[in-house]
């Protein structure tokens, strides 16, 4: 089951893809175009993983790392598919990452890796951007760059988990104005969902809607305001976001 | 009698109540009724977010580690942490201690509460967008390294009790010269002052919603002092704030749940 989270005529609704159209939880059939498309999950905690690709690590100077690096982010970061970002006037490096996001079905603590698909309700694509500028080595990487408003678009689907085969064997994809700039496969992360989420698991409890944000793969270039970012990963969806300046977003 | 807000039995929403923080007394309406009486809920429910290295002495404490690997230089802006939905606690309950741990860092926190949604605030309207203060106990498993973000040793289960209310805005003239205490079973182990911020409340919730917004409901702990005394299973954790309140929780070794491939 593939369903998004939509304002329409001054109300959120939950639809589902038909026929290329949108069909609202009140049986009316939309455009795409006529909707406000919303985060397609009400998160609770957010998870993110740094350098969980060695690739990625690698274009980042760094090893490796031995243990999740796992950073946090608030709800004021999230924003819908089609939605816009905002780049800070003074910054030289804003780039984008394209990652599946996994989401928590039920709570749990202690969950081993075997069971770990159990906890899962299922999948969207996020876009976790970082502000490199703003990079400092205090709890790195620090909110400043990771946790600013519209930083985060998440969606446009959430796939349930009876959907998805093999979450560890999907194309990951980024385009910018239409052209493929990052690459990667699920294959290729160092620790895998059952894993991370064995580990978050084992100090603190999960619960239901938690998300993780559970990294990108190498390709990483400056965006620029302007541009259109499509973050796309195979069978979950295609999430399209457009960079703006300060003063069209105020 | 202080202006406050508080949820306790069952509440969902705030309620506005006076409190005698002496005598331990809560005016509820025409109703006096002795604190103990009230099972008291934490009083936030937003996002809760942490501030490293906001007291001069903390920051002092690194010493010139600062301008080694990794830090390289001195923190530039506000350094924030989240302490997730799992962490929050109530007043009075258990903080579980791993059972792998020996004891934890006790954090003194001034939780300030937002009231109503505050996007690049002035440092002069801050106040404006501030519902009132509580306490927090930011608590950690004790590190030393603050490289990477701490969350196996500060995002643990019941790791924020945070309370036992809320006190209004108004009650508060002047949240940078408040006195904060820590008493360990009736011992005093910790003495400072939020005279000692390296940003003031207004500096640090305006450079804050410069670069993220803060909604009705979040609350901002606006940092942890130098030397965090350190708790041991069975240890009662008092941490007062003048003007505010007493947080008190006690510290409790958690068994790990039974692994099923160990059966």
């Amino acid at each position: 089951m593939k369903t998004a989270r939509v304002a329409y005529q001054g109300n959120i609704h939950e639809a589902t893809e038909w026929d290329g159209k949108l069909q609202l939880d009140t049986g009316a059939t939309v455009s795409e175009d006529d909707v406000v498309w919303l985060p397609p999950i009400v998160p609770q905690t957010i998870f993110a993983l740094g350098l969980n690709y060695a690739d990625h690590a690698a274009e980042l100077a760094f090893n490796a790392p031995k243990e999740p690096l796992v950073f946090l982010k608030g709800p004021n970061t999230l924003i819908g598919h089609n939605g816009e970002t905002f780049r800070p006037a003074d910054v030289t490096y804003m780039h984008y990452e394209c990652e599946l996001a996994v989401v928590i079905g039920r709570s749990g603590k202690n969950i081993q890796e075997k069971d770990a698909y159990d906890y899962i309700a299922g999948y969207t694509v996020a876009n976790d951007y970082a502000i490199r500028d703003y990079l400092e080595n205090y709890y790195r990487p620090n909110l400043r760059v990771k946790n600013r408003d519209t930083l985060t678009p998440l969606g446009p689907w959430f796939v349930s988990a009876d959907e998805i085969k093999d979450p560890m064997n999907l194309a990951l994809r980024t385009y910018v104005n239409d052209k493929i700039v990052q690459e990667g496969t699920t294959k290729d992360m160092i620790f895998s969902i059952p894993k991370l989420i064995a580990y978050l698991s084992s100090f603190m409890t999960l619960n239901k809607n938690d998300i993780i944000l559970t990294g990108t793969p190498k390709g990483s270039v400056d965006t620029k305001v302007g541009d259109t970012v499509i973050t796309e990963i195979e069978g979950i969806g295609r999430l399209k976001n457009t960079i703006v300046s300060e003063p069209v977003y105020q | 009698m202080i202006k406050a807000m508080m949820r306790y039995n069952g509440q969902l929403i705030l309620q506005e109540v006076l409190v005698e923080p002496t005598k331990q007394l809560i005016t509820i309406g025409e109703e006096t009724t002795p604190m103990d009486q009230l099972d008291v809920l934490p009083p936030v429910s937003g996002t809760i977010y942490g501030t490293l290295l906001n007291y001069k002495g903390e920051l002092e404490a690194l010493g010139s580690a600062i301008y080694e690997s990794p830090y390289q230089q001195p923190p530039k802006a506000p350094i924030l942490y989240i302490k997730p939905v799992n962490t929050i606690n109530n007043h009075q309950a258990t903080i579980p201690l791993p059972q792998e741990e020996d004891s934890l860092q006790i954090g003194a926190a001034l939780a300030v509460v937002i009231g109503k949604k505050a996007s690049k605030v002035s440092k002069k309207e801050v106040r404006d967008y501030i519902l009132g203060y509580t306490v927090a106990n930011d608590v950690s498993i004790p590190h030393s390294s603050v490289y990477r973000p701490a969350i196996k040793e500060k995002a643990r289960d019941g790791f924020c009790p945070i309370g036992p209310w809320i006190v209004e805005n108004e009650e508060i003239p002047n949240p940078d010269d408040l006195d904060i205490t820590v008493h360990i079973n009736g011992e005093l182990k910790q003495q400072q002052t939020t005279r000692n911020l390296i940003r003031s409340v207004d500096e640090l919730i305006a450079e804050v919603t410069s670069f993220m917004t803060l909604y009705e409901g979040d609350t901002l702990l606006i940092g942890v002092p130098e030397n965090p005394p350190l708790a041991r299973n069975g240890d009662v954790v008092k941490i007062t704030i003048a003007g505010i309140g007493s947080l008190e929780n006690q510290v409790v070794v958690t068994k790990q749940a039974v692994k099923e491939n160990t059966i």
